[in-house]
C-alpha cells in the first residue's frame, strides 16, 4: 500500500510522561514520514488537540494525573473520529482491554516490536483511508439520486411522490402500477434510495425479458454444473439484493412454476441455488412493476391470487402522461436542458407552436417517448429553438380506415415500424416508445413474424 | 564535509575497512577512522541485556572534530531505544550522529551458516540508510532504494546499496548547503 504518496499527510500525537518514548516514537515516525509531535501529560494533551487534527493518538495508560483511560474519553468528546493505540507496560494488560472496550483501536505493549508496529500503523491508515472514502462515495450516491429528480408538478404527481415518501422508509412491499414508459423503474429507485437500504444494491430483473426454464436460474443463482453450461457458480438477484431491494419489472410476464417458486422466496426469505442443497437466507424488500391488469389475470387464472396479494401490499400508480398535461412542458425543458447539454448543442427552447403540439398530443409511450421525441429534436434542431418541424409528432391524428379497431391499428403501426428497422428490436422499441419486453409481448400477442 | 567513522566494539577491522571504502564511493566524501572509543558500560541495560543507541548517539555527539562532518558509530553489540525491542541502528535526523550495529544482520543469529558477504553488504547499506537520515533523508517508498525501511533482516537484502534518483538529488542539495 502507498502510505506516503497521499494528498493528506498522516498526523500522529504521542502522549506519554516517559521522554525516552517520546522521543524515540516521534523520530521513529518523522523518519517514516508522518509528522509527529508528543505531550508528556493529559493536559499538554488536550492542549495539543486543538490546533491540529490528529489521524492516530499513541496513549500511555499510566500518565501523572488525569490517567490514559479517562483522556482517552476526553479526546474522543473532542474528536470521535481520532484513531487511539494505548501504550502499556505488561502489567496492565487488563487495563488496555478494558481501553479497547471504550473504543480504542488496539493496544502495544512496551517494547514493542518494530515490525509490529510499523504494521499496526499502516493499517490505521489504510483503515481510515477506506473510511473515509466510503463517506465520500456515500455522499455521492446521494447526490445522484438527488440530481436524477422524477419530474412532475401535477396533482396526480404530487399524489405520487407523497405515497413515496410514505411507503419508503418501511419495508413494505410495492406494485407500481402504470402504462409502458411512465417511468416505473424511476419510481422504484426513488423508493429504494430514501428507503434505509439505501447503502445496500437495488437488483433489477426485467422478468419481460426472461427465458423460461432459465428464471429459476436467473432469481436463485446456480451450482457449478447445475445444468449444461453451468461451467459457474453463479449468484442469483435475490442473492445480490440482499440487504437490499429487489426489483421485479413487467411483474405480469412471469410464468406459473416461477410464480410458485417467487412465493415461497417472498414468505420465507430463504432458497437454494439450482443444484445446490446449501439453505441461502437473504434479506430484501421487494418492488414490483406492472403494465399489466394483474387483477384481471388473477380473474383468469394466469396469475396466482395468493402472490398477486403478496405483491400488492401498497401500490403506486402511475398516471399515463396524457392524464397530466401541466406536466408537459416542465417535462419538454427539463429533458431539452439535460439532452442539449449532453450533445453540447445550444438548443434552449420551443416556439409556441412546437410547445402546443406537444402539449395536445396523447404520447401513448408516455415520457419515454417524450424524452425520445425531444432527444430526436435536438438533434435536428437549426436554431437556437426547436420547431413543429423538429418534432416527430403527427400534425393532426391521421384519419383510421374505418373499421378497424384500435387493435389492428396498433398491429398495423408495430408491423410497419419493426419493417422498417429490419426487425431490430432495440431500435424498434425506441421508436414506438416502449420497453423491449412489451414489444416482446406484443409481438407475440399479435402473432407477429419476420417475413424470410 | 567529511565522515568519520569510531568502531565501539567492533573487532572486525576489514569490515571495517571495506565499510569505510563503500561509504566514500556512495557520499564522495573523505572517510576516516576516529582512533578513540568511548566504554560503552553507562549504556548498556542489564534488564534488556542490550545498548541504548539514544545514549550513543549522545555521547557521539560529543566527539565531533569539526563543525560540518558526521560520525557514524558501527559496533557488534546489541542496540535498543526504549519503546522497541530492538533497532539495526538509529541517527539523528538532520543532524551529525549515526550508530549502526552488526549484531542482528548476522545470519548465525537466526540460525543459519556464516555469510560474511551477506554481512557486509548488510552493514553498509544499514550504514548508509542511517548516514542518509543524518541528511535528513526520510523513509523512501520504493523499495529498491536504501531509504527504503526494513524491519527484517532478510529485508535488507532486497534493497540496494544505492539512493534512488529523489534522494539522491535531496543528498546532493543537502550536501551543497552545508
Amino acid at each position: 500500500m502507498d502510505l506516503n504518496n497521499n494528498d493528506k499527510p498522516v498526523n500522529i500525537l504521542v502522549v506519554d510522561d516517559e521522554l525516552s518514548v517520546r522521543d524515540s516514537l516521534t523520530k521513529w515516525f518523522r523518519e517514516d514520514g508522518y509528522r509527529a509531535d508528543a505531550a508528556a501529560d493529559a493536559t499538554e494533551a488536550l492542549k495539543k488537540l486543538k490546533p491540529r487534527v490528529w489521524d492516530i493518538i499513541f496513549l500511555d495508560i499510566k500518565l501523572p494525573g488525569m490517567d490514559g483511560m479517562e483522556l482517552q474519553q476526553r479526546i474522543k468528546s473532542v474528536d470521535p473520529h481520532a484513531t487511539i493505540i494505548m501504550i502499556t507496560a505488561y502489567a496492565t494488560v487488563d487495563t488496555a482491554v478494558k481501553s479497547l472496550k471504550e473504543g480504542a483501536y488496539d493496544y502495544v505493549t512496551k517494547p514493542v516490536d518494530p515490525d509490529y508496529l510499523s504494521h499496526l500503523v499502516a493499517n490505521v491508515i489504510k483503515q481510515r483511508r477506506l473510511l473515509s472514502e466510503n463517506i465520500q462515495l456515500k455522499e455521492r450516491i446521494q447526490e445522484l439520486y438527488e440530481i436524477d429528480q422524477i419530474i412532475g408538478e401535477s396533482p396526480a404527481m404530487l399524489k405520487v411522490f407523497d405515497l413515496i415518501k410514505t411507503v419508503a422508509p418501511t419495508d413494505t412491499s410495492v406494485m407500481i402500477k402504470g402504462e409502458s414508459g411512465t417511468g416505473k423503474e424511476l419510481i422504484a429507485r426513488a423508493i429504494h434510495s430514501n428507503s434505509h437500504r439505501r447503502f445496500f444494491p437495488i437488483i433489477t430483473v426485467n422478468c419481460g425479458g426472461l427465458v423460461e426454464g432459465l428464471t429459476e436460474s436467473e432469481f436463485f443463482g446456480h451450482e457449478k454444473g447445475a445444468f449444461t453450461g453451468a461451467l459457474y457458480r453463479r449468484k442469483g438477484k435475490f442473492e445480490m439484493a440482499n440487504g437490499g431491494t429487489i426489483f421485479l419489472d413487467e411483474v405480469g410476464n412471469i410464468d406459473p412454476k416461477s410464480q410458485t417458486d417467487l412465493l415461497r422466496v417472498i414468505e420465507t426469505r430463504q432458497f437454494t441455488r439450482v443444484g445446490g442443497d446449501e439453505i441461502i437466507k437473504v434479506d430484501f424488500r421487494l418492488i414490483c412493476a406492472t403494465n399489466r391488469d394483474l387483477e384481471l389475470a388473477v380473474k383468469q387464472g394466469t396469475f396466482r391470487e395468493d402472490l398477486y396479494y403478496r405483491l400488492n401490499v401498497f401500490s403506486i400508480s402511475i398516471p399515463p402522461l396524457r392524464e397530466r398535461r401541466s406536466d408537459i412542458p416542465l417535462l419538454c425543458n427539463y429533458f431539452l436542458k439535460k439532452l442539449a447539454a449532453s450533445m453540447n448543442k445550444p438548443v434552449t427552447g420551443f416556439t409556441p407552436e412546437a410547445m402546443e403540439r406537444s402539449k395536445v398530443y396523447d404520447w401513448p409511450g408516455n415520457v419515454r417517448e417524450l424524452k425520445n421525441a425531444i432527444e430526436r429534436a435536438v438533434v435536428v434542431a437549426k436554431g437556437s429553438l426547436i420547431t413543429v418541424d423538429d418534432l416527430p409528432i403527427p400534425p393532426t391524428s391521421k384519419a383510421v380506415p374505418e373499421g378497424q379497431s384500435l387493435e389492428a391499428v396498433e398491429r398495423a403501426h408495430i408491423k410497419n415500424v419493426l419493417e422498417q428497422m429490419g426487425w431490430n428490436i432495440t431500435r424498434s422499441a425506441e421508436i414506438l416508445g416502449i420497453d423491449r419486453a412489451t414489444l416482446y409481448h406484443k409481438i407475440e400477442k399479435y402473432g407477429l413474424r419476420k417475413q424470410t | 564535509m567529511k565522515l568519520y567513522i569510531l568502531p565501539l566494539r567492533f573487532p572486525d577491522n576489514n569490515l571495517l575497512e571495506d565499510l569505510s571504502s563503500t561509504l566514500s564511493n556512495i557520499f564522495k566524501l573523505p572517510v576516516l577512522l576516529l582512533p578513540k572509543p568511548f566504554s560503552l558500560e553507562e549504556g548498556y541495560d542489564t534488564v534488556r541485556n542490550q545498548f541504548n543507541s539514544t545514549w550513543i548517539l549522545s555521547r557521539l555527539l560529543e566527539q565531533t572534530p569539526d563543525e560540518s562532518c558526521k560520525i557514524l558509530g558501527v559496533t557488534s553489540v546489541d542496540l535498543y531505544v526504549p519503546v522497541l525491542t530492538f533497532v539495526f541502528g538509529e541517527a539523528q535526523l538532520d543532524g551529525k550522529v549515526a550508530v549502526v550495529s552488526s549484531y542482528r544482520l548476522r545470519e548465525e543469529l537466526y540460525g543459519l551458516p556464516k555469510n560474511p558477504e551477506r554481512l557486509k553488504e548488510r552493514l553498509e547499506k544499514e550504514a548508509i540508510h542511517e548516514l542518509g537520515h543524518t541528511f535528513g533523508l526520510i523513509h523512501c517508498r520504493k523499495p529498491e532504494c536504501v531509504m527504503y525501511s526494513v524491519t527484517y533482516a532478510e529485508e535488507i537484502d532486497f534493497k540496494s546499496k544505492n539512493f534512488c534518483d529523489t534522494c539522491s538529488a535531496l543528498l546532493e542539495s543537502k550536501k551543497a548547503s552545508s
